[in-house]
């Protein structure tokens, strides 16, 4: 029997990665931009959540190779005088985050409603209406009207302080019906087959049928969805807090040190909105590209284009 | 499902017509639902009217006058029959009715919404045939690659971007407002008849349109070459038909059933994006309205902004879905079940 690594190192999914040159290029900066982000406290040279550290004087300092920057600050200073470069990371970490939690919570409630309307007919019409009027509306409109009820609700300050778990629960809220499409179809051509069949001779309940036999068959496509959803999430996320709608500046996201960055660019500090843009640009890009070539190896034929 | 259009009898388009509308009425109880358990929640009426400094005794008065004390459905009934004539509450901020508000600023988006969606059909289309015609040439890969970055950039980064290249460094372009507007039929500001109006328009639009100009090149791109495969493609190529009449006559007319269809849907991530757009231009349309009605906690405005954005997505939803049944019956069967 040839060990685990073995037939890692013989398979097919690493074969036709190290092909790629797309494939593996992203991949080493996702994980670059990934230890970048949860290695902050340990990496970043100062830290943005300490104000004690913070020097008002530091304020808008230009990038290290500019006339007028410092050696301190490699990518200049943002308006209250926080190292960009250590700001930046601790804000991708939060991106980050707050991406791939709201990714999870849709993808749990996509599986189980993608489940119930597939497996009990039922509930299919009334679900998927659902889904549909949802999805007609475009996400981030969903997005930024949760977003706005929630503010609402909660108050601004209120809001803010739990403003994490918050916009996980509005981007989850808004994205849910990809999932349970996907799921649904895949659990309505699973449902005919043979082995359903044979689980449903056996006695076994449904619910036991729907969790142990037909998920875990359901799941290739769910994996795809998952990683271009992570940068969707992301998206929605900076858009959520250039709106004012998501993280405050105490705790900035990459999107809201884009916002605090814009006012400045009319006085020339282009380096507080451009740096954090350049790195929510290639962060977002390179998911994607990761998420074309997973869909592409795991289902050829599941999306055109 | 496998019938020809002409043995189709002509009642399912009927049936299909008035399921579509029936469902179409249902999302915009729901959403007038939503939206008023938002109001009676959040939102409070006596201070749209009267403002702070009234005593509690008046204002109690005032509530008991307005109905503010009655059940919430004979409350949500007087919500809905005062919004169907066209009356959604008022507005504490501009002290105006709010539909005069939203009519105000109307214009400004739609405009904008207009010369976006002219930049985006002037350019995916060509683009889109080309690089299905020749996947392989360098300048299809160039646009390929262009529109994969184009997709990972977030719209108010480029509206950014536009800014800091053509305002801040090259003082082109203004970089905010709407610039000299015209009323013409007496009530609509128009920034499209004045050269200085024009100049404000260009950058907000550009920045509306590259959020979808992507996505249509890579939809036109993916029909177009699925149906230049097709077996009636080839039968053009084999009666020996010009190049161009295969391209365009045959081959791009039959992409463009779902290129509409996508597009109508595309219609409501373009609102969604008019607000972040219009955010960062401080264009004065309905976008940056709701997000100031939002800080300014005037519930009444927000509302109302979510209950008319709403009824223009499903009025469009169901013309789309009606005119998908009317050329594309297998449509109508599958949704008669």
């Amino acid at each position: 029997m040839r060990s685990r690594w073995q037939r890692f190192r013989e398979s097919f999914f690493l074969y036709s990665f190290l092909r790629d040159p797309m494939a593996y290029v992203s991949f080493a900066i996702i994980v670059v931009l990934f230890i970048g982000a949860f290695g902050a406290p340990v990496l970043a040279p100062h830290n943005p959540y300490d104000p004690t550290t913070i020097d008002i004087m530091d304020s808008e300092l230009p990038p290290v190779w500019s006339a007028e920057g410092s050696t301190k600050f490699l990518l200049g200073t943002d308006n209250m005088g926080r190292d960009m470069l250590s700001t930046m990371l601790y804000g991708m970490r939060i991106s980050i985050i707050i991406g791939v939690g709201a990714v999870a919570l849709q993808a749990f409630l996509g599986i189980v409603i993608g489940l119930l309307s597939g497996y009990i007919s039922k509930l299919d019409n009334v679900l998927m209406r659902i889904a549909d009027v949802q999805l007609s509306f475009s996400t981030y409109m969903i997005a930024i009207f949760i977003g706005a009820i929630f503010q609402t609700m909660f108050g601004v300050a209120n809001y803010e302080k739990i403003a994490a778990p918050l916009l996980i629960l509005i981007i989850g809220l808004a994205e849910w019906p990809q999932y349970a499409r996907t799921v649904r179809a895949s659990v309505l051509a699973e449902r005919r087959k043979e082995y359903v069949e044979a689980a449903r001779v056996i006695g076994l309940s449904k619910i036991r049928i729907m969790w142990r036999h037909i998920l875990p068959n359901t799941l290739s496509p769910v994996l795809v969805i998952s990683t271009v959803q992570v940068a969707n999430a992301i998206m929605s996320e900076a858009a959520l807090s250039f709106l004012g709608l998501g993280m405050p500046m105490s705790k900035p996201s990459l999107g809201s040190l884009i916002t605090a960055g814009f006012e400045y660019i009319f006085s020339g500090s282009w380096w507080i909105t451009i740096f954090p843009g350049f790195l929510l640009v290639l962060l977002v890009l390179v998911i994607n590209l990761m998420g074309d070539w997973v869909r592409d190896y795991l289902n050829p034929k599941l999306y055109k284009g | 499902m496998g019938l020809p259009f002409r043995l189709l009898p002509k009642k399912h388009m009927f049936a299909f017509t008035v399921k579509r509308i029936a469902q179409a009425l249902l999302v915009m109880l729901i959403i007038s639902m939503i939206g008023f358990s938002i109001k009676s929640a959040f939102g409070d009426p006596v201070r749209e009217l009267v403002g702070e400094r009234v005593t509690p005794e008046e204002r109690a008065q005032i509530r008991e006058r307005l109905g503010l004390n009655d059940p919430f459905m004979v409350q949500y009934g007087r919500f809905l029959k005062n919004a169907v004539q066209g009356d959604l509450g008022r507005s504490f901020f501009f002290k105006k009715p709010v539909t005069e508000v939203i009519i105000a600023k109307a214009p400004a988006t739609l405009e904008l919404v207009f010369c976006a969606s002219l930049i985006v059909i002037l350019f995916s289309v060509p683009l889109g045939i080309y690089s299905a015609i020749h996947p392989k040439r360098f300048f299809s890969r160039f646009v390929m690659g262009g529109s994969i970055v184009g997709v990972s950039m977030p719209v108010f980064l480029t509206a950014i971007m536009l800014i800091y290249i053509f305002s801040v460094e090259l003082k082109w372009l203004p970089s905010f407002g709407r610039g000299e507007t015209v009323t013409i039929f007496g009530w609509w500001e128009s920034g499209m008849l004045t050269w200085d109006g024009i100049k404000h328009l260009i950058m907000p639009s550009i920045a509306l349109s590259s959020i979808m100009l992507p996505l249509f090149i890579r939809l036109i791109r993916s029909e177009m070459m699925e149906v230049l495969e097709s077996e009636y493609v080839k039968y053009a190529w084999a009666k020996g038909l010009m190049p161009r009449r295969v391209w365009l006559v045959h081959a791009f007319k039959n992409t463009l059933l779902p290129v509409i269809t996508v597009g109508g849907v595309q219609l409501g991530i373009m609102v969604a994006f008019t607000i972040l757009t219009e955010t960062v231009f401080q264009w004065q349309g309905m976008g940056s309205m709701f997000i100031e009605s939002v800080e300014r906690a005037d519930t009444a405005l927000m509302v109302s902004y979510i209950v008319v954005v709403g009824a223009i997505f499903v009025v469009v939803n169901t013309i789309v879905d009606l005119i998908y049944g009317l050329v594309n019956p297998t449509v109508r069967v599958a949704g008669r079940k």
